[in-house]
């Protein structure tokens, strides 16, 4: 039986030769992931049972990012409840302040992963992971404690919807303006309960950034996981950072998918998404002129060296608009140190930015820059929900981090290619 | 798995940020959850949701977050069952494990309206507004998923030693 990546990762972990779609299957876990909103309900579950350990004290992960630094007295005892119980059960990676980052961020660069794994967290971006050839993915917190008591987790084995990616993206353009331009395309929706399974000779051009911003947003398709072919790119990455060894597993030649679609990574454009769901993809050709009260350029979608590097650029000894507020976030401690060191950091003050400890914070509408009511932002997160960052009756508009930057100079949504030479 | 139920309904793509926001999650108390359940899309929710009544709503119910606050949240409001068009599937699965019984049924989901009296058995795989009288057939649950929902959610499951 033919299979596609992911079903030769589950099958794997499974014990299986073959797995096909629609099968349920109980498979073993090589990491389990939560956060500081996610873990204090799977820490409850998992005291239900009474176990005095984790399956494996080296493949849990807790990291402290949502709500951290502590924004109020019940974060604070939701953080400790996790640093009590990671002390009590020996975990040995517990990301607390000081040391974490945000998670999906966070756990490819400490190594945690590595091609051919098959990793769950307690966070609906855990997807993320698949950039590095892994199959993850996003489960709740009951999972999550199932996963820290047995090391194993059910799944559905997916189809698949495969996306071949030729060409090469024009400047200021990165992942964010694929996985947008996608999502636009296949919308919220598109992608419910599959698999999407990106190759293609345009893989070759798309940086480790590019590819985790895009697999991060593979759950806003509605998709299981997104997963990238290994290459040389993905190999080195993981060596750089990680002591594991990858397991490559590629599709078979005559595996079946759903559907192919061919993407042009030369005909992408800045892409925006509007309030108040991110398949509402726009290009500036259909955007006219919407001022903007905020900026955010960070989150587990855009706050890598790379996103910071690009808006620095566009930044670099120009100024923010007038009352247009921005804040930077660098999503590890590593993004904020390597940018520290690159003077980027001094870029984006001397622009009028604040720049933030990592953080989630107003991703999720948290902290650290909640909207009032009919405020707008364009930020380089994730999702814009209604409420998704403070007031209801607030905006939010997902771009990439050079739209972001170009829209902070100008005071409006504006495209990277209006303030630099293409 | 029988249900009888008033029919409270929602349109498409109810997202986990309305149903429990974030600005909420700094707690995983049942009651306080449910105290703050639907409040940005239906701020008459909570004051009007009576125990045993069911959710109809659109595609793509439950999507973004993981959020298990989202099925709790709905369940410790009084809610018996979500019928939808269709789910996201981290709010699918956390249902199951958590124990709210949930059902795809497009046509049902369709044609019930607000207020109606339903019934859903989903042994058989019936729904039955009795307000209108209609009738409508569902799938059943897999075996696998049957035999989590039988031993009261994940975690009893693992505690039985049927999963191990
Ligand atoms: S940055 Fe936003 S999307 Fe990413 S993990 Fe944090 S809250 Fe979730």
């Amino acid at each position: 039986m033919a299979m596609t990546m992911t079903q030769k990762i589950l099958a794997a972990h499974a014990g299986l030769e073959s797995v096909q779609s629609g099968q349920l299957i109980l498979a073993d876990l090589d990491l389990v992931l939560g956060n500081d909103i996610t873990s204090p309900v799977a820490i409850k579950e998992f005291a239900k049972l009474g176990k005095d350990s984790v399956f494996d004290n080296n493949k849990v992960t807790m990291v402290m990012d949502h709500f951290a630094p502590n924004k109020d007295i019940k974060a604070a005892e939701q953080c400790r409840m996790c640093r009590d119980f990671c002390g009590e059960k020996n975990i040995t990676h517990f990301y607390d302040v000081g040391e974490m980052g945000i998670e999906h961020a966070l756990l490819p660069e400490k190594g945690l992963v590595t091609a051919g794994n098959l990793v769950i967290g307690a966070d609906s971006h855990t997807c993320t992971y698949g950039a590095l050839g892994a199959f993850s993915t996003g489960v709740g917190s009951t999972d999550m404690a199932c996963g820290m008591a047995v090391g194993k987790a059910w799944f559905k084995v997916p189809s698949a919807i495969k996306f071949v990616l030729t060409g090469k993206l024009r400047k200021y353009v990165s992942g964010k303006d694929v996985i947008l331009h996608i999502i636009g395309k296949i919308g919220v929706d598109g992608a419910l309960y599959k698999s999407m399974e990106f190759t293609g000779e345009g893989l070759s051009s798309l940086s480790m950034d590019d590819r985790l911003c895009i697999a991060n947003m593979a759950i806003e398709a509605g998709a299981k996981n997104g997963i990238f072919e290994v290459d040389d790119t993905t190999l080195s990455y993981i060596r750089e950072h990680s002591g594991a060894e990858p397991k490559v597993y590629s599709a078979d030649p005559d595996a079946e998918y759903d559907e192919v679609i061919n993407i042009d990574l030369s005909e992408i454009e800045p892409t925006v998404a509007f309030p108040h769901l991110p398949g509402n993809a726009r290009t500036f050709s259909e955007i006219g002129e919407i001022r903007i009260d905020q900026v955010v350029i960070g989150s587990c979608t855009n706050g890598r060296i790379e996103d910071l590097r690009t808006a620095a650029e566009i930044l670099r000894g120009r100024r923010a608009a007038k009352n247009v507020r921005v804040i930077v976030i660098p999503a590890t401690q590593q993004v904020y140190l390597d940018a520290m060191e690159e003077g980027l950091l001094k870029v984006f003050i001397e622009a009028g930015a604040v720049v933030s400890t990592p953080t989630c914070g107003p991703c999720l509408g948290g902290h650290m820059g909640i909207l009032a009511a009919g405020e707008r932002a364009v930020t380089t997160t994730n999702r814009n929900f209604v409420g998704r960052m403070g007031h209801v009756e607030s905006e939010v508009y997902l771009a990439s981090p050079t739209t972001a930057a170009a829209s902070a100079l100008t005071g409006r949504i504006t495209s990277p290619w209006e303030v630099m030479e293409k | 798995m029988k249900y009888t139920g008033n029919i409270i309904k929602y349109g498409d793509n109810i997202d986990t940020d309305v149903i429990i926001p974030a600005r909420y999650l700094n707690t995983s108390d049942h009651a306080e959850l449910a105290s703050h359940c639907m409040e940005d899309i239906d701020k008459t929710f909570v004051s009007r949701v009576q125990q045993g009544d069911i959710i109809a709503a659109g595609w793509n119910f439950g999507c973004g977050s993981s959020r298990e606050h989202a099925p709790i949240a709905i369940k410790a409001s009084g809610v018996s069952l979500v019928i939808a068009k269709s789910f996201a599937r981290i709010f699918y699965r956390n249902s199951i494990n958590i124990g709210l019984a949930i059902v795809e049924c497009p046509e049902a989901a369709e044609a019930i309206a607000e207020g109606d009296k339903v019934e859903a058995d989903l042994d058989n795989g019936v729904i039955r507004d009795l307000t209108t009288g209609r009738e409508f057939k569902t799938a059943p649950f897999p075996e696998f998923v049957q035999k989590i929902i039988e031993n009261g959610g994940l975690m009893e499951s693992i505690a039985r030693g049927v999963i191990r």
